[in-house]
Order: C-alpha cells, then sequence, then structure tokens
C-alpha cells in the first residue's frame, strides 16, 4: 500500500511517500492511525491529535472507520485551506 | 465546464471573455479572483506556497464543479487554482460561473469557492517574520460551506 503524507504530516514524519507492508490486523484508518503513531517521535508527533487528521483512501475523502483492505493509496493531511 | 491546477498565473478578463464568445445562451456571467493578503490575522506575509495533493485536487474540484451544476442551470463554467509560492498581490484562484440569469451565476460562484476551500487538498504555508508557517482552517469557512449542505 502507498501512503502518502501531506503539509505538516511530510515535515513531522520526514517522509512524502512510502510503500509499506501493512501488519496482520489492520482492518480500518483507525487502526492504520494507530500503528504509524507508534512508529517513532516524529510519526506520535504527527498524528497525535485526530481531530486535525484528514484521510483520503484512493484518493476518496473518508472517515477513520472507512476499511483499508484492497487500498492501494492512502493519504494523510491536515484540515484543508485552498482558495 | 473545465479545472485547471497550474503554477503559472493566469488572465481572469481573457477567460472570461472566452466563456461569454462560446455560448450566446449566457446572460450573465460572475467570476471570483482569489489573492494573496499581505497580513493575515495580524501577521506580516512576505509569501505564501501552496501544496496540492495531484490526482485528487483535480478530482475534487471537478466533482464539486459538477455538483454546481447540478444545483443550477449554469451554462458554463470554469476554475483556476495555482499552487507553489506566491507572493501579496498573486492571484491564486479564478472561479467563473455563466447562466443565462444572474442568480445562478451569482450563487454557483460563491458556492464553488466555498466549497473548494474546504474541500480540495490545499495547503496554505505562509512566510512571515518567524519563520513558515501552516495556516489554520478557519471555522468561518467551514461555517460558509456549511451553509451549502443539503
Amino acid at each position: 500500500m502507498k501512503i502518502l503524507y501531506f503539509a505538516h504530516f511530510r515535515e513531522k514524519t520526514n517522509v512524502a511517500e512510502e510503500d509499506v507492508e501493512l501488519p496482520a490486523g489492520l482492518t480500518d484508518v483507525n487502526s492504520l492511525i494507530d500503528w504509524l503513531a507508534s512508529r517513532d517521535d516524529g510519526f506520535a508527533d504527527a498524528f497525535r491529535d485526530r481531530d486535525h487528521i484528514r484521510v483520503a483512501v484512493n484518493q476518496e475523502h473518508v472517515e477513520f472507520d472507512t476499511l483499508i483492505e484492497g487500498a492501494t493509496e492512502v493519504a494523510f493531511f491536515p484540515p484543508m485551506t485552498g482558495g | 465546464m473545465s479545472v485547471r491546477v497550474q503554477l503559472e498565473d493566469f488572465d481572469a478578463g481573457a477567460e472570461i471573455a472566452k466563456i461569454s464568445a462560446t455560448n450566446t445562451n449566457v446572460g450573465g456571467v460572475c467570476s471570483f479572483v482569489g489573492l494573496v493578503r499581505e497580513f493575515d490575522e495580524g501577521s506580516a506575509i512576505t509569501a505564501m506556497t501552496l501544496e496540492h495533493y495531484p490526482g485528487m485536487t483535480e478530482k475534487q474540484l471537478a466533482k464539486i464543479e459538477a455538483e454546481a451544476h447540478e444545483r443550477w442551470p449554469l451554462e458554463d463554467s470554469l476554475i483556476i487554482h495555482r499552487y507553489g509560492r506566491m507572493e501579496p498581490g498573486e492571484q491564486i484562484v479564478l472561479v467563473v460561473t455563466a447562466s443565462a440569469h444572474r442568480k445562478a451565476a451569482f450563487e454557483a460562484c460563491e458556492f464553488l469557492i466555498d466549497w473548494l476551500k474546504t474541500q480540495a487538498p490545499f495547503w496554505k504555508s505562509e512566510e512571515t517574520p518567524d519563520g513558515a508557517k501552516w495556516v489554520d482552517a478557519k471555522a468561518a469557512d467551514d461555517e460558509a460551506a456549511d451553509k451549502w449542505k443539503k
């Protein structure tokens, strides 16, 4: 699965994009966030405040209870500030 | 009906002229141009960098545009959104809506800018005297978008 990080998620994790093998047992976005947050201090910091996490699965904005099985691309970013 | 996400600046007048020249059913064209401000919440800004999610951005903008065409009888529309580094006074975004009568054009234009601010994956980073900082999403922008929810 490809995971993308934008804005302060990229800066805090020091990763823009990566291909990961998910450990068994990860079912939805919530469990993916828990797993990512446990990787190191940068990831823990990026994923600390869930109210400010937005996620897209296969480029569709989704909620945290969305299942990720079969997803090819997941992206994490803060609330959008375009316009 | 089209969406463009680009690094380079745009000519709003030329874009509007193109839309009005190609469709004689158009009775009114409404446009909005968003610019980089020199001050945001009291702090001076020397430049702003817009990051986006290539692929998803275009899809989201097209989706928002299609929604506007479902809600209002539009003859045409255009969204141009820039990314990259811009200085105060530079144009960031252009929304153009064209319809037979003005009401649809005005409302759809406001809807498009309100929705794209909270639903298109762009993030602004401002260069200030204290360094670069990510712009926080504003509650007022969420409220503006919420008023269009059905």
